[in-house]
């Protein structure tokens, strides 16, 4: 049996035997339905995107008064022309409740994306809290008492008034979510959702908008909660603000993490196991106690402690292993038609593709780059080398957007870059690696160069949900499949980054920057950790790149290797330009000689 | 509102503001030795406050038996450190964990302090050792994980410890007798006694900080930690000392306010967390790491509170955590290029 059929087989199960489970499973099954349905969005955030919120039921809140509040003030309906008992209203509801929470969640998101990744969900307990404050005190929201009369939802001429007509809809809702959000994050969008946690200043160098996407993870998961709590409202038929307060957002992030955070299915584990807790202790620790409250926090914090420091990935990939031994493995289905990727026109051989001019930078008291002017053309490979300290790493990072010059100026193709990011840069054609590497650890090598070619595809979020995005997606696959084979880590291709010894790791970088097509390629150290006969072959790919008319930036200290291959050098010692030529000419310059082996007092 | 009661407000907002400092302090201090956001600071006040009701009362405060049993799981997962062959500091272990509950436990159970001062620094010792205990278990063991997860600890700890005050406490809430029944008429507004207390105390634990880290090898020493920890773990700073020094430093801060604010509003088992958040949102306006911008954020806090509850006083609680939201925009205008999580 595969993993698909299995999947499907519980499926079937469950509806098939809907109309025969007792009230009260039907009614537990809702509830984890419900709240599964938020937890699934924080899955999303917390485990794929590396941001967290605590917010999430304030968005359930804001679902579930918004529809509250259209389907039973008649001067809501009336503003749309509609009759106060129109069996429409409850969908103009959720409609209104998607928007203030997308509304409320791009505000949030749009003030903390710049900053660290813990003022997000700093941000989101004030605002969980002073939502929760807003919706007690608002008259026309009836205050602590809350709002009654809400009508049941109707499909067709159905009217859903008991759980288990109403708990079809969410459990139907909760797996075609399930199944997109599958979908999404297996895709090029997905790659650059996982990149959010762990690499962000990567994904910018592959052209990825990393705020941008964070604030679409963001509000992906209030759209989720604000539907929770459409469907809450409409099953309780009244809202009061007690479940929408900061202490069940939390209780919805207890589910995401002792679930498994990194994993869509972890949601549903951890709201069935949370759900099922919580009404087991609310009988048994008030006896236990011997006074009744909210004990079962008590619990919650402790097994969420334990998850933390014991399972950090929550309960759900222990179970999934298990599982696993069990299960065949699918065969990958793979797209009939390929779409094709985007071609860059590489500029013309012997043309100034990026020149720095004057380009210094200051941190605080050290000037790291002073004055540092250098050009590299098509069709060249040009090595900058210095002693450790020089400022080669500072300069790269100046001349890929990573970091801004003081002064002076780096024009790409002709363009300045004056205060561009480094996505900027990526779009324009110039593909970078990393000195400390930077790749998805826990990801394939496939995974890790398929991003890189991330600017040329364009499928977005939906088409990636519904699966229209197929043709392109093999396209990609075949691109970085292609990439890493020249490279010579095929035989690695499916293993996971983390895995690699760090001079393979290093290629991977290259080949994740060649499969962005650029017509700059800067390489920082590509050489360092890399065994003889590797560094041959890194050599010769670099000069085959050439021929086919790439513009090469080195930073390297392997001085036979720079020597081999390099057209021109420039050495850099104490942020500035001491000399610069072709092999030969720097290697008997006094001031390049001085700078290695030790100057000789002239005196 | 005329000038009267503007200065009445004024006074309002700066008395609580001095203990939003002092949230703010602590907070910016944990975050910055420790990377913990360090979400159940204001637990520590409400525990502080009701700990010195409970003895005012002539009890014996549910704290005690908290300290006793984190005292003996704490020695407990020592010795299995020491067993799997970890170098263990056994002698802070021995004053955190043996020689300070041990001397809370015998005042508590057998001096009895009658007298307010012997009673307050009862308390001090039974909430101070609180914090670098809750350090050992909850958070040491993940010394290496992102600030996401430390602050999703810290959440969850927060509702064990919120949980535990409402067993020990029971929902009911508890005012204390002011350290001053003074009463001052300054200029034709009456001015008590206990709020010139809490800002005499403030400032002059403000003051203990500062000269604590300018001028003596441990403060420096934390200092050095927070700048560079790795750094400073070269230079032979333990980093076990730096946690729970930071920590007894904000388990001794929360008590110090909650036996400042006990007396001036009644404080329930859960009051600490609106305390502690609202310290958060000073602590932020400082970036989480500047201490004289966390002062200053205070004192706006205490202050739009104090204001906001004459004009809006429904909501009070909804302007002030609204306000982070423009704080986190104002401070997000400074950063322009992406940075890496650690």
């Amino acid at each position: 049996m595969t993993k698909r059929q299995l999947t499907l087989c519980a499926v079937v199960l469950l509806f098939g035997a809907w109309g025969f489970l007792p009230e009260f499973t039907v009614t537990m099954l809702n509830y984890i339905g419900l709240y599964a349905l938020v937890a699934v969005g924080l899955v999303m955030l917390t485990g794929v995107a590396g941001m967290t919120s605590f917010g999430q039921a304030a968005f359930v809140g804001l679902g579930a008064y918004a529809t509250a509040w259209f389907c039973t003030v008649p001067a809501a309906s009336a503003l749309l022309g509609m009759a106060p008992d129109s069996t429409a209203l409850p969908w103009i509801g959720l409609v209104l409740g998607f928007i203030l929470s997308a509304a409320v969640a791009w505000i949030l998101g749009s003030v903390t994306l710049r900053l660290s990744g813990h003022y997000l969900p700093l941000g989101t307990i004030a605002w969980g809290l002073s939502l929760y404050f807003l919706f007690g005190n608002l008259e026309f929201l009836g205050g602590h008492t809350g709002m009654g009369g809400v009508p049941p939802l109707t499909l067709g001429s159905l009217t859903l008034r008991s759980v288990r007509e109403l708990g079809l809809v969410t459990w139907s809702a909760l797996l075609l979510i399930l199944w997109a959000l599958h979908n999404l994050l297996d895709s090029r969008e997905g790659r650059a959702i996982r990149s959010l946690k762990t690499g962000r200043v990567m994904a910018e160098s592959m052209g990825v908008d990393t705020a941008r996407y964070r604030i679409k993870v963001f509000v992906l998961a209030a759209l989720l909660a604000s539907l929770s709590g459409w469907l809450y409202a409409h099953l309780q038929r009244f809202v009061n603000p007690t479940p929408f307060n900061l202490n069940v957002g939390i209780e919805y992030l207890f589910m995401a993490v002792v679930g498994g955070a990194g994993n869509l299915w972890g949601a549903l584990l951890g709201a069935a196991l949370i759900t099922l807790m919580k009404q087991y202790l609310q009988d048994v620790l008030p006896s236990l106690l011997g006074s009744s409250g909210n004990f079962e926090v008590i619990v919650f914090g402790l097994l969420m402690l334990l998850v933390l420091q014991r399972f950090s990935d929550g309960l759900w990939p222990s179970l999934a292993r298990m599982v696993n031994r069990y299960l065949r493995s699918a065969p990958v289905a793979s797209a009939k038609t390929l779409h094709a990727l985007s071609q860059r026109q590489l500029p013309e051989t012997g043309s100034v593709v990026l020149s720095a001019s004057d380009v210094s930078r200051r941190f605080g008291g050290l000037l790291a780059n002073n004055k540092v002017s250098l050009d590299v053309r098509a069709g060249e490979i040009h090595a900058l080398i210095g002693p450790n300290g020089a400022g080669k790493s500072t300069f790269f990072n100046l001349i890929s957007g990573v970091d801004d010059p003081t002064s002076g100026t780096v024009q790409l193709l002709g363009r300045d870059m004056k205060g561009q990011s480094s996505r900027v840069f990526a779009s324009a054609g110039l593909c970078r690696t990393f000195q400390h590497v930077r790749l998805l650890g826990p990801r394939s090598v496939l995974d890790n160069v398929a991003l890189g070619a991330h600017l040329r595809a364009r499928s977005g979020w939906l088409a990636a949900m519904l699966r229209l995005d197929r043709g392109e997606e093999a396209a990609l696959m075949q691109e970085a499949q292609r990439q890493i084979e020249r490279c010579g880590l095929g035989p690695q291709m499916n293993d996971t980054a983390a895995s690699l010894a760090l001079g393979q790791q290093r290629i991977v970088e290259i080949a994740r920057a060649l499969a962005g097509q650029p017509s700059v390629l800067l390489l920082d150290e590509p050489a360092a950790g890399l065994p003889h006969m590797e560094k041959v072959a890194l050599g010769q790919l670099l000069t085959q790149l050439r021929g086919e008319g790439m513009a090469i930036l080195v930073v390297e200290h392997d001085m036979e290797f720079v020597m081999n291959i390099a057209d021109r050098i420039t050495v850099l010692e104490f942020g500035q330009v001491i000399a610069h030529g072709t092999a030969a000419q720097v290697q008997v310059d006094p001031k390049v000689v001085a700078a290695y082996l030790g100057g000789v007092d002239e005196t | 509102m005329d000038g009267q009661i503007a200065l009445l407000l004024g006074q309002d907002g700066i008395v609580n503001g001095a203990v939003y400092a002092l949230m703010a302090l602590a907070l910016v201090l944990v975050f910055s030795v420790t990377r913990v956001i360090f979400i159940p600071q204001g637990e520590f006040v409400a525990f502080g406050a009701l700990t010195m009701a409970a003895l005012q009362l002539g009890r014996a405060p549910g704290t005690l038996w908290l300290l006793l049993a984190l005292s003996a799981v704490t020695l407990l997962v020592e010795a299995v450190r020491h067993q799997r062959g970890v170098a263990v500091d056994w002698k802070s272990s021995a004053v955190w964990a043996v020689l300070l509950p041990a001397l809370a436990a015998l005042l508590v159970l057998v001096v009895r302090p009658s007298s307010m001062y012997a009673q307050a620094g009862t308390t001090l010792l039974l909430i101070t050792p609180l914090g670098p205990l809750l350090y050992r278990l909850a958070y040491r063991p993940l010394a290496h994980a992102t600030v996401l997860t430390l602050l999703i600890v810290s959440v969850a700890l927060h509702g064990v410890l919120v949980g535990l005050g409402l067993y020990f406490f029971g929902a009911e809430g508890s005012r204390t007798t002011p350290f001053s029944e003074l009463r001052l008429d300054l200029g034709g507004i009456p001015v008590s006694g206990q709020s010139l207390v809490v800002l005499g105390v403030t400032s002059a634990l403000v003051i203990a900080l500062f000269l604590f880290f300018e001028r003596t090898i441990v403060g420096k020493a934390l200092r050095a930690t927070a700048m560079n920890r790795i750094g400073a773990r070269l230079m032979g700073i333990p980093t076990e000392l730096s946690g729970d020094l930071s920590f007894a430093l904000a388990a001794l801060v929360g008590a110090v306010s909650g036996l400042l604010i006990a007396p001036l509003t009644t404080v329930y088992y859960d009051t600490g967390f609106l305390i502690g958040l609202k310290g958060f949102v000073a602590a932020i306006i400082g970036g989480l790491t500047s201490y004289p911008l966390a002062l200053a954020g205070a004192l706006i806090v205490g202050l739009l509170e104090s204001f906001s509850s004459f004009w809006a006083s429904a909501f009070k609680e909804v302007i002030v955590f609204t306000l982070i939201i423009p704080v986190l925009w104002w401070r997000s205008l400074h950063s322009h290029h992406v940075e890496d999580e650690e």
